[in-house]
């Protein structure tokens, strides 16, 4: 098998998995109760807390553990605005962009319906925010921004360090939260030096364990909580803790920032060969998205003109290889992915698009295989379709309407 | 396995008919690239009887496997039994489409009966 959808989950690692197996059998204590049997756990909580504190330039006190970026997304964005408008009911005005995880824009769509006022910024062909929008459209009535430090589709890194000074330049306090889901370990973060306020964090992205995230939350802010019960987690995410789960986001997060500089390096260098391969081995096609430094080190995005994204995949699949499309046939909504038609590519483009995320155990032989593979399903497909660059894509555009 | 029957991904992984017929008596398209399918089917008839079909589909596995089959099931018709073939036989010799793909990707059928009123547009026209 080449697994190549690591954006949206990744192997746990063997070092993880044998250092949560104790938390399930003899160290099963609850992290809450006093005698040593629980309160033994809670240590391991602790400096569980305090080894991703670290990782992003928190205190340990600042991280909320959650069930993941999901949670981490909706705790933050929903805390932070009803907190905020609680206290002060002129403040209803909340920006996001076009381009982020359904979790984020899900959430805000969901503030708009219970009658906050939102704007999404527009991003430009790379998919970079534009920040002189962001400039206009902040107002006393701003509650806070939330931009994704590295977008989870095409994998452009947004400039959430210039978006920070902006905020935490005004006169009034505008709160800022990125979505680090898929940068964290990857690329460094330092929440003092960006003036962020609140971010999340996932594990099962890092080689860690699924059902576990965090939340850092700068020390001041407060927010309301979603859901209500004990002390944990300060109040703000009540509940027993997941106590295998934390230990295991700790471990994939102290292996993956130990070796942040190597696994980049290993994946950058793959990326780029299948970039350049491709882009000289098969015509008509698109990379979506950054190039070099300001893409992140596993995304490789491409759109493959004139196949649809679904059939590519289901024939990679055939070669036991596993990657992820945002065509529409592949989602039940039919519609093509919202961050390609963000950066302005032609839906029968965005229909195309294939998405390739590497990980440190990829190798230079599975890359190979690919390239060896795909320039054939790809002339397949292409011979069996019915447009290609003659076709007249105007008369199509008339009607933009299912049949 | 993916959602698909054993039956659309054998359409999908050996489409039968797939090209252009040159001199065709009749074709129709459907579907439009911002959906994501577009199929044409040619067809040439033969005292009123389909005696070649081809096809060329851009789209998602549903969409190929959906033009292959119809090929299969027109060849030989008359051009009354195949104007009668619906979306839910196409559907029902593949062992069943997911509902999802019953209707943006299940065309083919459109297509064909508009190849046969191209085709006897052309030939009122003559």
């Amino acid at each position: 098998m080449i697994y190549l959808d690591n954006a949206a989950t990744t192997q746990i690692s063997d070092d993880v998995i044998k250092a949560m197996v104790p938390y399930f059998s003899e160290k099963f204590g609850n992290p809450s109760s006093i005698y040593s049997f629980g309160s033994n756990v809670n240590k391991v909580i602790e400096e569980s807390r305090n080894i991703i504190a670290q990782i992003i330039g928190a205190n340990p006190k600042e991280i909320i553990f959650t069930s993941g970026g999901t949670e981490s997304n909706n705790l933050a964005i929903i805390g932070i605005a009803q907190e905020i408008h609680k206290k002060d009911s002129k403040k209803n005005h909340i920006i996001t962009t076009k381009i982020e995880h359904p979790s984020v824009l899900n959430t805000f769509k969901h503030l708009e319906s219970i009658g906050f006022s939102v704007d999404y910024l527009d991003v430009d062909s790379d998919g970079v925010v534009d920040v002189e929008q962001l400039k206009d459209l902040v107002t006393e009535n701003t509650i806070f921004v939330s931009v994704m430090h590295a977008n989870n589709e095409i994998g452009t890194i947004e400039p959430i360090e210039k978006i920070g000074s902006f905020l935490a330049s005004l006169k009034h306090r505008v709160y800022f939260h990125v979505d680090a889901v898929q940068t964290y370990t990857k690329v460094p973060i330092d929440v003092k030096k960006a003036n962020i306020d609140l971010l999340s964090i996932s594990s099962h992205k890092i080689h860690g364990p699924k059902g576990v995230g965090a939340l850092f939350v700068k020390k001041g802010v407060s927010l309301k909580p979603l859901m209500f019960g004990g002390p944990q987690e300060r109040s703000m995410r009540p509940g027993t803790e997941n106590v295998s789960g934390i230990l295991g986001f700790s471990k994939a997060s102290e292996i993956a920032f130990k070796d942040m500089e190597k696994n980049n390096k290993h994946m950058i260098s793959l990326r780029n060969k299948l970039i350049d391969s491709i882009e000289k081995n098969i015509s008509d096609v698109i990379l979506n998205g950054a190039k070099g430094d300001m893409r992140l080190s596993n995304n490789v995005n491409i759109s493959f003109k004139y196949v649809e994204g679904e059939s590519l995949l289901l024939y990679l699949e055939m070669e036991d290889i596993f990657v992820s499309t945002a065509s529409a046939c592949s989602s039940k909504k039919l519609e093509p992915s919202h961050v390609l038609l963000a950066i302005g590519r032609p839906h029968e483009f965005a229909h195309g698009a294939i998405r390739f995320t590497l990980s440190k155990y990829t190798t230079t032989e599975e890359i190979s295989k690919l390239l060896d593979i795909l320039p054939p399903i790809v002339k397949k497909l292409r011979d069996m379709s019915s447009i290609d660059k003659d076709t007249d894509m105007t008369k199509f555009k008339e009607t933009d309407e299912h049949v | 396995m993916n959602m698909y029957s054993e039956k659309v991904m054998d359409h999908f992984k050996n489409p039968r008919n797939v090209g252009e017929l040159k001199d065709a008596d009749g074709v129709g398209t459907v579907g439009n690239p911002i959906c994501g399918d577009v199929m044409t089917i040619y067809i040439k008839v033969k005292d009123n009887i389909i005696s070649d079909v081809k096809f060329k589909t851009f789209g998602c596995a549903a969409a190929i496997a959906t033009s292959s089959i119809m090929t299969e099931i027109a060849k030989g018709k008359t051009l009354e039994e195949a104007e009668k073939i619906t979306k839910a036989d196409v559907a029902s010799n593949l062992d069943g489409l997911p509902p999802q793909k019953m209707h943006c990707s299940n065309l083919s059928s459109d297509a064909l009966h508009l190849a046969i009123e191209n085709y006897r547009k052309t030939k009122e026209k003559k």
